[in-house]
């Protein structure tokens, strides 16, 4: 038995920034603060952020679900409403059959968190951050001892278990982070960027970790801009941008969608429109697109048996070809696909 | 209502405090062994303060301990939990709900104003030497202490969940220094009769009934009407709880 989770029309619009930004200290008077009530209005809406635009989603009982995008996507508002952190402005979430916003205390038994950046107790060790969590969670002191005692193990953090947690490397607070939240042993495991800043070492042992803890039936959710990850850990994605859902399937259905599937990234000193109507008209191109006539992503069902028809193509138009970017069918070229920008910018 | 877990909270901040048990005693200590030994010691055997300043000294030293204490329990670490590293989001996390974490704080942080008031009391009588009257009633100051710890509490929870890590500063300066010094701790309020405007602005300052309640339920000096004082403390701390505990909601979920 694992337990699902709906997303029914989520907004979230922030008129302040979030908490957890790094605000800085100090006081911060607005320069037109004696503004009249109109104005303040006016000046308040310019703090909005729109967060979430009307997301609706299902995560199945017992899936390892991605929710993959760039940097300020929605992915985090969207754990933090799921996991009870962040209020919505409208729409509902649920955690199995509980409300999270109504039945919080319901919802966060079944939910263990690990966030973005680790939020570890740092007045405690190692042992008692697990120890103090599962006191939290009601188990008897024998309880959660044994079960620290295997955590600790398991994620090898045995020797350094006695030391407070605020000496910790970033890897250890990580594995720590994860820790934590398995140590009650909840239904729905949260990992928001779990890989980010790890070594390639560590980011295996994780996706072990992640994998091991599904097969018990449980369900996990994960963000990531990682595509590498959302392709080898995910049954199913959900990509993200802007607050709304671009697209979602199997990593499979996802990447089947893309046209063509091979993506060529060409750079030229110059594209004038001929060249690009020659591209389009080369076997196995299905779409051509370019926005300052110097790039064109071409999209194919082929990569580099079309590279000589396209230097043909490019002398014959009087252009030089600079620069050639081959991506097989991935994750990383659909979200191209439809957003126009990488991941990563 | 999660007992339990409302309990695991407690013992969590207990063992920190354990932990931290020399530093915070000397710095709940030294304030007031410094105080009492300069004005109740220094001056009255100089002849400066007459001996009878020590009974008045002595139960304002100890308000102004509680309130320190008290504040900087809770303030201090909500500070810290609340900042970009958001340490607290565990606790946030525990099975409960989330206004009862504000509860559990200010349940600590009354047992180690009420700690720190109480060892005043000996500390006090060791670098006074004899001369302080005592007029002992137990029902009332035990009310009265309660009241200062809780609202010395409840006001490190409004104060830590509205300031900054960069503000602690100006919160001693602009928040707890005025406060201490027209908060009647080293005279009684009555002395304040020639100052007419001042004497009503202070009553503003809750440490006013602090002293004067721990003066009228320990010592016979001169006071404020003890039912007042625990009207007035009451009262005080309604506003504070409900103040803290909604800077905390809104600090606590985004």
């Amino acid at each position: 038995m694992g337990i699902g989770i709906r997303i029914e029309n989520l907004r979230k619009v922030y008129d302040t920034p979030p908490p957890s930004a790094a605000r800085g200290g100090g006081f911060s008077f607005m320069a037109q603060r004696s503004a009249g009530s109109k104005e303040k209005k006016e000046k308040k809406k310019k703090f909005e952020v729109v967060a979430l635009d009307d997301i609706s989603l299902e995560m199945r009982a017992g899936e390892v679900f991605g929710l993959l995008g760039p940097n300020g996507a929605g992915k985090s508002t969207t754990i933090g409403v799921l996991t009870t952190r962040t209020r919505p402005t409208s729409g509902r979430a649920f955690i199995g059959e509980f409300d999270v916003w109504k039945e919080q205390v319901k919802a966060k038994r079944l939910i263990g968190v690990v966030p973005q950046r680790p939020n570890l107790d740092f007045a405690l060790t190692a042992r008692e951050v697990l120890l103090f969590h599962g006191a939290y969670f009601g188990q008897s002191s024998r309880e959660r001892e044994q079960k620290t005692q295997t955590l600790l193990e398991q994620f090898k953090l045995t020797e350094r278990a006695d030391d407070m947690v605020r000496n910790f490397s970033g890897g250890m607070m990580q594995r720590i982070s994860i820790a934590r939240a398995m140590m009650h042993d909840p239904q729905v495991l949260f990992l928001d960027e779990p890989s980010a800043g790890l070594d390639p070492q560590t980011r295996l042992l994780l996706w072990e970790i992640v994998r091991e803890y599904n097969r018990l039936g449980k369900t996990i959710v994960l963000t990531t801009h990682d595509m590498a990850e959302a392709d080898s850990l995910c049954h199913r994605l959900a990509i993200i941008d802007h607050g709304r859902i671009i697209s979602q399937g199997t990593p499979q259905e996802l990447k089947a969608s893309i046209p063509g599937g091979y993506l060529l990234r060409l750079r030229f000193d110059r594209a004038p429109e001929e060249l690009l109507a020659v591209l389009r008209s080369l076997p196995g191109v299905t779409e051509v697109r370019s926005a300052d006539h110097i790039a064109a992503d071409v999209y194919a069902d082929r990569g580099g048996p079309l590279i000589s028809s396209i230097v043909t193509a490019a002398q014959a138009a009087g252009a030089e070809l600079h620069d050639v970017h081959i991506a097989e069918p991935s994750l990383e070229t659909l979200f191209l696909h439809h957003t126009g920008r990488s991941l990563r910018d | 209502m999660n007992w339990k877990t409302f309990y695991a909270l407690l013992s969590r901040d207990g063992h920190v405090a354990r932990r931290n048990l020399l530093p915070t005693l000397l710095q709940n200590l030294l304030q007031p062994l410094l105080l009492t030994f300069v004005f109740g010691r220094i001056l009255t055997a100089g002849g400066m303060m007459q001996a009878g300043y020590k009974t008045v000294l002595l139960p304002g030293v100890m308000a102004i301990s509680m309130v320190i204490a008290g504040v900087q329990a809770v303030a201090m670490p909500l500070i810290t939990e609340f900042q970009f590293t958001r340490e607290i989001e565990d606790r946030l996390l525990a099975p409960m709900e989330i206004g009862w974490l504000a509860v559990e704080k200010i349940v600590a942080g009354m047992v180690q104003a009420l700690v720190a008031g109480l060892v005043v009391i000996p500390a006090a009588w060791l670098t006074m030497g004899s001369g302080v009257h005592f007029s002992f009633r137990p029902v009332e100051f035990a009310v009265v202490c309660l009241l200062v710890a809780m609202f010395s509490s409840a006001g490190g929870l409004a104060l830590g969940c509205s300031i900054g890590p960069t503000q602690i500063g100006l919160m001693f300066s602009l928040v707890l220094a005025p406060m201490m010094m027209f908060g009647c701790a080293y005279y009684p309020w009555s002395f304040l009769s020639k100052f007419p405007v001042l004497q009503y602005a202070v009553l503003i300052n809750p440490l006013v009934y602090a002293s004067e309640g721990l003066r009228g339920t320990l010592t016979q000096s001169d006071h404020m009407n003890t039912m007042v004082v625990i009207a007035a403390l009451a009262a005080i701390n309604v506003v504070l709880l409900v103040v803290g505990l909604k800077k905390f909601h809104s600090k606590a979920v985004s």
